[in-house]
């Protein structure tokens, strides 16, 4: 079943940051060392992608659970709260 | 920030605002830092909240227009195959007439938000819109104040309370608690479906004001260690699915997908048909259980709430314990402050007072029901499959006796487990949760 991700995202509203608060350490190591690329799969917004044989973040759209963090088998990225205020902003919650 | 306090609270979510409630009410001066615009704007759980602690903070709670959606007089528990399940109920009006608020459901962007403007009314300061980023240490390494993404961001308290969620950079920044591995998190997204409030009470059978909640287990999780739920607000439905984390990765599930495919549950489509999707939200779950629980104070500080990843996993129970283990961290903080002493030792008193609560005393009971749903796959997998197998056979009429159709299930059943495996099954999960 394929789910598009950013119909659900429609429906959040966000205050995006001009500054990404997810940043990959080594871009090179998600290509060259990593097989599984979990990213791409347990992000439940999809901020992850792989274009043109590198991953891309799309930190706009993040629901800030922090599973990419601890879910990085190399630990390669830097991760912190969007600035206070930014990022999503639940209605109901 | 040149003011100084004697407490500073980082996160205002049900454990950061119960304290702050406690200490401004005693007259400590308390500041609790919100990283979004207000009290809420960044909280998620699953939508049901028990009153009994709220209660012992703000006894009028219901008088003081706390937003409560549907007071629950009905909760169910399905266990699900991919197309079929069993549900089993238990309703009872007692839980509106006489005992209406030991639990109903809350959206937490307005629940939050509430509860932050009752800690204002009582002296906090709440200040939004902020996040800490480092806590301040003197020469001795005592904890002694925060540090927040502001210009002049220092502020200096003479104890720090973290009650800044199960997901904190922070604790990973300054080693208060250990960062969670991935098999010590569920990872649950949950979609809030618009529906008319007539169109759910005829759907839930129930009347103005009352609600149902269904916990889910089952196949829903495809295998994984996991569990769906769907509560009725007043005019909207909560619906989620959680997965461990570490099994999500390692089966390469996408959360959204999940959750899809559990809308489309023969049991679940019919109760949210022509519903708005309103809202999506994902946040992690506790999973680890009581072994994973840090060391609850150092010097200058205290934790609390899912911070300290306090969670029941078996009674999804989880804000309660925040506000619990809040008010009583504050109880430990006052008595600390009033006797000079906020060193690790002086602050004991709040593992204490934990220790001697249903708190603690119920996360240690099911120490062992994490790992009993993480090392029995079945549960997720072939067993609700075969019960649903053997259900169906039993109540499909078709002129062969039931002897022999007894025979045929136990003869499926023996195919796919062992009597060995059956037995381990009953076994390890009776003693998780004796």
């Amino acid at each position: 079943m394929t789910v598009k991700v950013e119909d659900k995202l429609f429906l959040d509203r966000f205050r995006v940051d001009e500054e990404p608060h997810l940043v990959l350490k080594d871009a090179r190591v998600c290509v060259a060392d990593c097989e599984e690329q979990p990213c791409l799969y347990i992000c439940p917004a999809g901020v992850y992608k792989l274009e043109n044989g590198r991953i891309s973040v799309g930190y706009e759209g993040c629901l800030e659970c922090g599973s990419c963090r601890i879910g990085c088998p190399h630990f390669n990225i830097e991760w912190r709260f969007p600035k206070g205020g930014y990022g999503v902003r639940h209605k109901f919650g | 920030m040149r003011e100084s306090f004697d407490v500073a609270i980082v996160g205002g979510g049900p454990a950061g605002i119960s304290a702050a409630c406690v200490l401004a009410e005693k007259g400590v001066r308390t500041i609790v830092f919100e990283r979004g615009e207000y009290a809420g704007a960044k909280n998620m759980f699953g939508g049901v909240l028990y009153g009994h602690d709220l209660a012992r903070i703000i006894p009028d709670f219901a008088e003081r227009k706390c937003p409560v959606e549907r007071n629950i007089v009905e909760s169910r528990i399905w266990y699900l195959s991919r197309e079929a399940g069993f549900n089993l109920a238990y309703r009872d009006q007692a839980f509106f007439d006489q005992l209406r608020n030991n639990v109903f459901t809350v959206g937490r962007a307005k629940f939050d938000r509430w509860f932050a403007d009752q800690a204002r009314a009582r002296g906090a300061l709440v200040v939004c819109s902020t996040v800490v980023t480092d806590l301040m240490k003197d020469d001795a390494g005592k904890v002694c104040g925060v540090v927040a993404d502001r210009p002049q961001g220092e502020l200096k308290a003479r104890v720090v309370i973290l009650a800044d969620g199960i997901n904190s950079p922070l604790a990973g920044k300054t080693g208060f608690r250990p960062e969670p591995r991935p098999e010590h998190v569920a990872l649950a997204v949950k979609e809030l479906i618009d529906l008319p409030e007539e169109t759910i009470n005829a759907r839930f059978q129930v009347e103005a004001d009352h609600g149902v909640t269904t916990e889910i287990l089952g196949e829903t999780t495809r295998g994984m260690n996991g569990v769906a739920f769907l509560y009725t607000n007043r005019s909207s439905i909560s619906l989620g699915i959680g997965a461990n984390l570490a099994a999500l990765s390692q089966r390469r599930v996408r959360p959204y997908e999940l959750l899809e495919e559990f809308k489309k549950h023969p049991m679940v489509a019919p109760l949210i048909q022509d519903g708005k999707p309103r809202e999506y939200l994902a946040h992690w779950l506790a999973e680890g259980g009581y072994d994973t629980m840090p060391h609850l104070c150092g010097d200058g500080y205290v934790i609390a709430g899912d911070s300290a990843m306090m969670f029941n996993a078996l009674h999804r129970e989880g804000s309660n314990l925040a506000m619990a283990s809040g008010q009583m961290a504050a109880m430990a903080v006052y008595d600390a402050l009033n006797k000079g002493d906020v060193t690790r030792k002086g602050l004991e008193g709040y593992r204490d007072l934990l220790k001697d609560s249903y708190v603690l005393k119920d996360l240690k009971k099911y120490r062992r029901f994490p790992s009993f749903l993480d090392s029995h796959d079945e549960l997720f997998s072939t067993l609700p499959r075969l019960k649903c197998m053997a259900a169906r056979e039993m109540l499909t009429v078709n002129g062969v006796t039931k002897k022999e159709k007894q025979g045929r299930i136990w003869k499926k059943i023996r195919k796919e487990m062992s009597l060995k495996s059956l037995f381990r099954l009953v076994w390890d999960g009776w003693r998780s949760v004796r």
